[in-house]
């Protein structure tokens, strides 16, 4: 599991001959007609570029989404800056943020497909499995203790087998048949423990997690007789224990001699001959081309998760009184995912090569819907163990994390980041003050990245995070790499944090405040870096 | 033998690294408001102050002193002292104490059995036997009943810990990190009182001010999209968080504006200056504040230790007791000194241990006083060794179902819950000695 970064040292090397041989910092651009209504008149020529896009030479995806925001009369926003965007890219694919090496190369690339390969080369990255494993393990809810009473062992096998899932990008169908249809120990054959990691063994519990999580639905909406009828599906899941503390054996029930009726949840009826497994009945159901829930469920929770809200939303809430935004868009992904024999990083790689996931956060209508009809990118607050570990990257330090019950065999190396904890019971105060999800429900609304005063005081003031700042080996790094030149130093501060150069303004205010009397560089650095981790720009996903 | 140390020593050092984490208990917010179903009771007491003797105090050198009972038990302490209720001796270290004994019980017949510091403080702070469910602690609980979703308004959050978090189990159980307690971390016995979040070491306020300024300078994204409702959103509780900073509730845990003598009397050490937080913290109405007393896991050298930590526990105390008695606070605030066990009466003088005592579940003492309490009475008894109960067995969940109602929380009410679960505060149990009628 360890990771190889990018040298620090070479990319601090590069960086300074960069600012000596382009001395002029940032692309400022300016705008000759003035266009924005709310907007204020000063360029940001960082955040933005001055790109429209039309829909029409762009991806399908971009064609069906103008085509609704013609009809609403929502003007797109711009197109982000490519600053913007490798930030943007790194966060949402691999939860992390890109060296500055990375950027500097990205920056300079003149290719006009350098977009694509980036978005490419995230896709295939380790970092791609460790980030999205999180997002599954919180859905699957894979945790050692209370309510669901992994322990650490399934734990452990559980998320191993959902990142390599990943990371070999298998096909989804396959990965939500094995989740459904195998038995043996949890301990040993990892997929069972989608049966384990459920509060409550009767069927209407299992029947409710496989319906939220495969069909994005809440069964318990449903009238009774076709809850029951799905019910039927799980009620031969039978569960043993072992001699081995906390092992237990999932399988399929050996004393039900008797056909078992069940019907579909599109009210299909269906007699399972007794020795047949219920579950692959419906398995092969659910994943059959053509299913109404099951491709929509999962492209509409990616686009969620790549675009902040779901076609239909929220994305684990579908029912026929919640309509989508964009039914043909929905359609049009639900195909692409079919057609790719269940290929979800080519579904991942089609949204983000769009004119509309590479849109500016800074949006160009006041039309009460633009967010909801996509027409900007939404800005976002990092999640709690993102944020933690960009914090940490910046610092050059680590985060200490506890346990409420013992997890002696439980060894987490020093570098690894948050974002790769099995285990929703391994936890700090940092994380559970940031909104990390309990992973109790599988619920998307678990995850809560509200702001808080808590938080706040807890970024802005606390020793926790003054301590990194200052004993930040990066900061230090920085310091020596500039040689005395501040107007560098500031540069590469930008660049590590923000992942962009400073704008003309911005280096100015960074210079006044290092010439506050009686500033040393440390502090002035010190200060800076606080400034900078606690802006919006570094905060949020933008 | 081996397993359980290794699990000792993790969980004692995630302990300490919890403490240097953030303020979690800040973030409460009346999100699971559900209206409490307590109005029967009456509540005598607004507040607690827990005084948790981490590693577990012993029983006979503190208040159930057993001069009789030999070298072997007793050690140096043979000469329990009168205090100021006739017929009640406590240790001769404890003077000040003992002139405050009719402002609280001693409790001499607590009992659960489990020798385990992670299981046993689990037990006394929840009341419940491990179970699959994790309970939350007492504190946690009048924190879901006292805090901001049924009406408190006060600066910090209503569950304070002064100043390292227990981290001996997940504080808040099922209800959630809502409930977690707010640590403050800092030593208040430094001429600064370093409150996580709320006082930066080392950076001045000046300092504080120009680099919100920068801050605010070099906040592009912010200035792009002013209208923005996550960022108006963030903004404000920016405003409350440096409201916070630069308010009152600095001025809260700024110790330096008490008289000097009193702070003396408190005692210049961390737990002495502890005491004094926790009345100022009362005072601003906070429900509920635990002092993380450490250092009673006395293994090895256990006199010496209790030469040192003794004289520090009877002034601080002694001097809260009076302090709030004579702000006429003391009768609207419980204080619970309790470990999560007591100490094994029969003295190891071997080696290793030299002179160590072991941790003892059988029988130990909780003393409780204010908010309802009774003072100057002794509550059951041990034996003439301190070995086992003798009289009036009192199990954790009769002594915390007592709090409870002088809280005003009924103890058979339920207890809500974000999972909905259909569970009760603090029922009583079969093997239960019943809640304590006798000092209420």
């Amino acid at each position: 599991m360890q990771k190889a970064r990018v040298l620090k040292k070479i990319s601090i090397v590069v960086l300074l001959l960069l600012f000596v041989c382009a001395p002029v910092f940032g692309r400022a651009r300016r705008r000759s007609e003035p266009r924005r209504r709310a907007e204020p008149a000063m360029p940001f020529g960082q955040l933005e570029t001055n790109n429209t896009y039309t829909g029409i030479n762009n991806s399908q995806i971009d064609g069906l989404v103008m085509k609704t925001l013609r009809r609403e009369g929502i003007q797109p926003a711009n197109l982000c800056s490519d600053e913007v965007f490798i930030r943007r890219v790194y966060l949402d694919v691999n939860g992390s943020l890109p060296e500055p090496e990375e950027v500097r190369s990205f920056l300079e690339n003149r290719s006009p497909h350098k977009r694509a390969t980036l978005i490419n080369r995230l896709l295939k990255r380790e970092e791609f499995a460790d980030y999205w494993s999180l997002k599954w393990c919180d859905l699957l809810r894979v945790k050692a203790e209370f309510p669901i009473n992994l322990w650490p062992n399934a734990v452990q096998a559980y998320h191993r087998w959902i990142h390599d899932c990943l990371r070999d990008n298998i096909p989804y169908d396959k990965f939500a048949r094995e989740l459904l249809t195998s038995s043996g120990s949890n301990f040993r054959v990892p997929q069972v423990n989608f049966y384990r990691a459920i509060q409550g063994q009767e069927p209407s519990a299992i029947a409710g997690a496989v319906s939220l999580t495969f069909m994005g639905v809440r069964p318990d909406q449903w009238p009774e007789a076709r809850r029951a009828g799905m019910e039927a599906f799980f009620s031969r899941v039978a569960y043993k224990g072992t001699a081995e503390w906390k092992e237990e054996i999932v399988y399929l029930d050996p004393e039900a001699t008797e056909p078992l009726r069940a019907v579909f949840p599109d009210g299909v009826a269906v007699e399972i001959k007794a020795g047949e497994d219920p579950r692959v009945v419906f398995a092969d159901w659910l994943t059959s081309r053509g299913n109404p829930w099951f491709a929509r469920n999962i492209v509409n929770r990616v686009w969620a998760w790549l675009l902040g809200r779901g076609i239909i939303h929220e994305p684990d809430d579908i029912r026929p009184d919640n309509p989508a935004v964009n039914p043909r868009l929905l359609e049009y992904l639900e195909k692409e995912l079919v057609d790719s024999g269940y290929d979800l990083r080519y579904i991942y790689s089609l949204i983000l090569n769009s004119c509309t996931y590479q849109q500016s956060s800074i949006p160009r209508s006041s039309h009460p819907d633009t967010e909801a009809m996509f027409a900007c990118y939404p800005v976002r607050r990092l999640e709690a163990e993102v944020l933690v570990d960009a914090l940490c990257w910046i610092s050059g330090t680590q985060e200490s994390y506890s346990s409420p019950i013992p997890e002696p065999f439980t060894f987490i190396p020093e570098e690894n980041r948050t974002i790769e904890l099995a285990d929703g019971s391994i936890s700090s105060q940092f994380l559970e003050m940031f909104g990390r999800p309990s992973r109790d429900t599988g619920m998307e609304s678990e995850r809560n990245n509200q702001p808080s005063d808590a938080q706040r005081l807890h970024l802005l003031n606390s020793s926790h995070v003054q301590t990194k700042i200052e004993r930040s080996k990066r900061l230090n790094g920085l310091i020596k790499a500039s040689k005395g030149k501040r107007d560098v130093l500031i540069g590469m501060i930008y660049l590590n944090i923000l992942s962009r150069y400073p704008m003309q303004a911005e280096l100015a205010a960074a210079e006044k405040y290092f010439e506050t009397k009686g500033m040393g560089t440390r502090q002035g650095v010190n200060d800076l870096a606080w400034a900078l981790i606690n802006s919006k720009e570094f905060l949020y996903r933008h | 033998m081996e397993k359980q140390q290794i699990t000792d020593y993790i969980t004692r050092r995630e302990a300490l690294r919890r403490g240097l984490l953030g303020a979690a208990g800040l973030a409460l917010t009346g999100s699971l408001s559900r209206p409490a179903r307590s109005a029967a009771l009456r509540a005598k007491a607004k507040s607690v102050i827990q005084i948790w003797m981490w590693g577990g105090p012993c029983h006979l050198d503190t208040f159930d002193p057993k001069p009789d009972a030999g070298n072997d038990y007793c050690g140096p302490y043979k000469k329990p002292i009168a205090t100021n209720v006739g017929g009640i001796r406590i240790c001769e270290m404890l003077p000040l104490l003992a002139q405050q004994a009719d402002k609280y019980s001693i409790i001499r017949s607590m009992t659960h059995g489990n020798n385990g510091h992670e299981t046993a403080s689990y037990i006394v702070q929840t009341g419940r036997q491990p179970d699959r469910l994790v309970y939350p602690c007492v504190g946690a609980v009048v924190s879901r009943f006292k805090g901001k979703e049924n009406g408190y308004k006060g600066l910090v959050p209503p569950y304070v810990v002064l100043t390292q978090p227990q981290g001996r189990f997940s504080e808040a159980g099922f209800l959630g990190p809502l409930y977690k307690p707010f640590a403050t971390g800092g030593d208040p016995n430094r001429s600064v009182f370093e409150v996580e979040g709320i006082v930066a070491k080392g950076i001045s306020d000046d300092r504080q001010r120009s680099r919100r300024q920068l801050l605010h300078d070099l906040d592009s994204l912010g200035q792009a999209m002013p209208q923005n409702p996550h960022f108006k959103e963030l903004d404000q509780c920016e405003k409350n968080a440096y409201d916070i900073m630069f308010g009152d509730g600095r001025k809260l845990f700024d110790l330096s504006t008490e008289k000097d003598e009193v702070r003396e009397k408190y005692g210049r050490n961390t737990f002495g200056q502890s005491c004094l937080m926790a009345r100022r913290l009362v005072e601003q109405g906070v429900p509920y504040i635990t002092i993380n007393y450490k250092g009673w896991d006395t293994h090895k050298q256990h006199f010496e230790t209790m030469r040192r930590k003794l004289p520090e526990m009877d002034a601080g105390m002694a001097t809260l007791l009076q302090d709030l008695s004579e702000r006429g606070l003391l009768d609207s605030t419980i204080i619970w000194w309790s470990g999560e066990f007591g100490r094994g009466p029969k003295i190891q003088w071997e080696s290793p241990w030299n002179g160590g005592r072991s941790h003892y579940g059988k029988c130990f003492s909780a003393l409780v006083a204010g908010g309802g309490f009774k003072g100057g009475h002794v509550v059951g008894a041990s034996d003439e060794k301190g070995m086992e109960v003798t009289d009036r067995p009192v199990y954790p969940e009769d002594l915390l179902g007592s709090m409870y109602e002088l809280l005003g929380i009924d103890p058979d009410g339920p207890l809500p819950n974000p999972r909905g679960m259909d569970l009760k505060v603090m029922p009583s149990t079969e093997e239960s000695g019943g809640r304590l009628r006798e000092i209420v």
